[in-house]
């Protein structure tokens, strides 16, 4: 089960430069582990005590997927998960 | 330095007091590696709050594909502060992610006198540079290409 995942500028670091990478999984935390064991530290920026980070925006295909069960949020083959930074202050 | 044309300064101040009390927010987009802001977007404030903005996830999604597809980037990002000066929040500093961004606040507070004013926040450090506002690019010197923009 291989998804696109879509990296943010400020996370490429931890893809070598990369602007996407292929990743495996059903759900979105799964596909998150599958990141982190290619491409360590990127899970660290995604997740925080078990949920998504608040800094972090992530899409499944079009969904943001704070509507769509988060972390349990399921993938299926071809889709694309887009990660943007949330852009947000006070 | 923010080299930026006086017609976007203006859309942003005009988009800030007409969201005033609300804190109003957008970008500027500009080709990748110009530094020249270019396309005003004005995005929607999801908290509609007079503390606190965030961009509506849907539409960022949206506006983030277009850039992609320009091969632009988000060259301003701005917001308004309604009731306070025109400096960097401690939320603003948390959240702040693009390091080649020009953090721009616009201050309402004061409904005659608006206060615009710019940042880089990098790694959790803010540093104020000086605005220079100008009709055209065409005479500034815009950042790395410095290529008169002659359209």
């Amino acid at each position: 089960m291989a998804v696109t995942v879509s990296i943010p500028t400020i996370l490429r670091t931890h893809t070598g430069g990369k602007k996407s990478v292929e990743a495996a999984g059903t759900t979105l935390a799964q596909v998150i582990d599958d990141l982190e064991a290619n491409h360590g530290g990127l899970k660290a920026r995604l997740v925080k005590e078990g949920s998504l980070h608040r800094f972090v925006n992530v899409y499944v295909n079009d969904e943001d997927v704070r509507f769509a069960g988060g972390l349990e949020a399921s993938v299926k083959d071809g889709d694309t998960v887009t990660i943007l930074p949330a852009v947000a202050g006070g | 330095m923010l080299v930026i044309r006086r017609d976007l300064v203006d859309a942003m101040v005009a988009h800030a007091r007409r969201d005033h009390p609300d804190e109003a927010c957008g970008i500027i987009a500009g080709p990748e590696g110009s530094d020249r802001p270019e396309r005003f977007i004005a995005m929607d404030n999801a908290e509609r709050s007079p503390t606190f903005y965030r961009f509506d996830s849907a539409e960022q999604l949206k506006v983030w594909r277009e850039m992609d597809r320009n091969d632009e980037v988000p060259v301003v990002v701005y917001h308004s502060h309604t009731a306070t000066e025109a400096y960097p929040s401690r939320t603003d500093v948390s959240y702040a992610s693009e390091p080649d961004a020009h953090y721009v606040l616009v201050s309402t507070k004061d409904p005659e006198q608006h206060e615009l004013r710019s940042y880089r926040i990098v790694a959790g450090v803010v540093t104020e540079e000086p605005v220079e506002v100008v009709e055209s690019y065409m005479f500034a010197h815009t950042g790395s290409d410095d290529t008169p923009d002659c359209r």
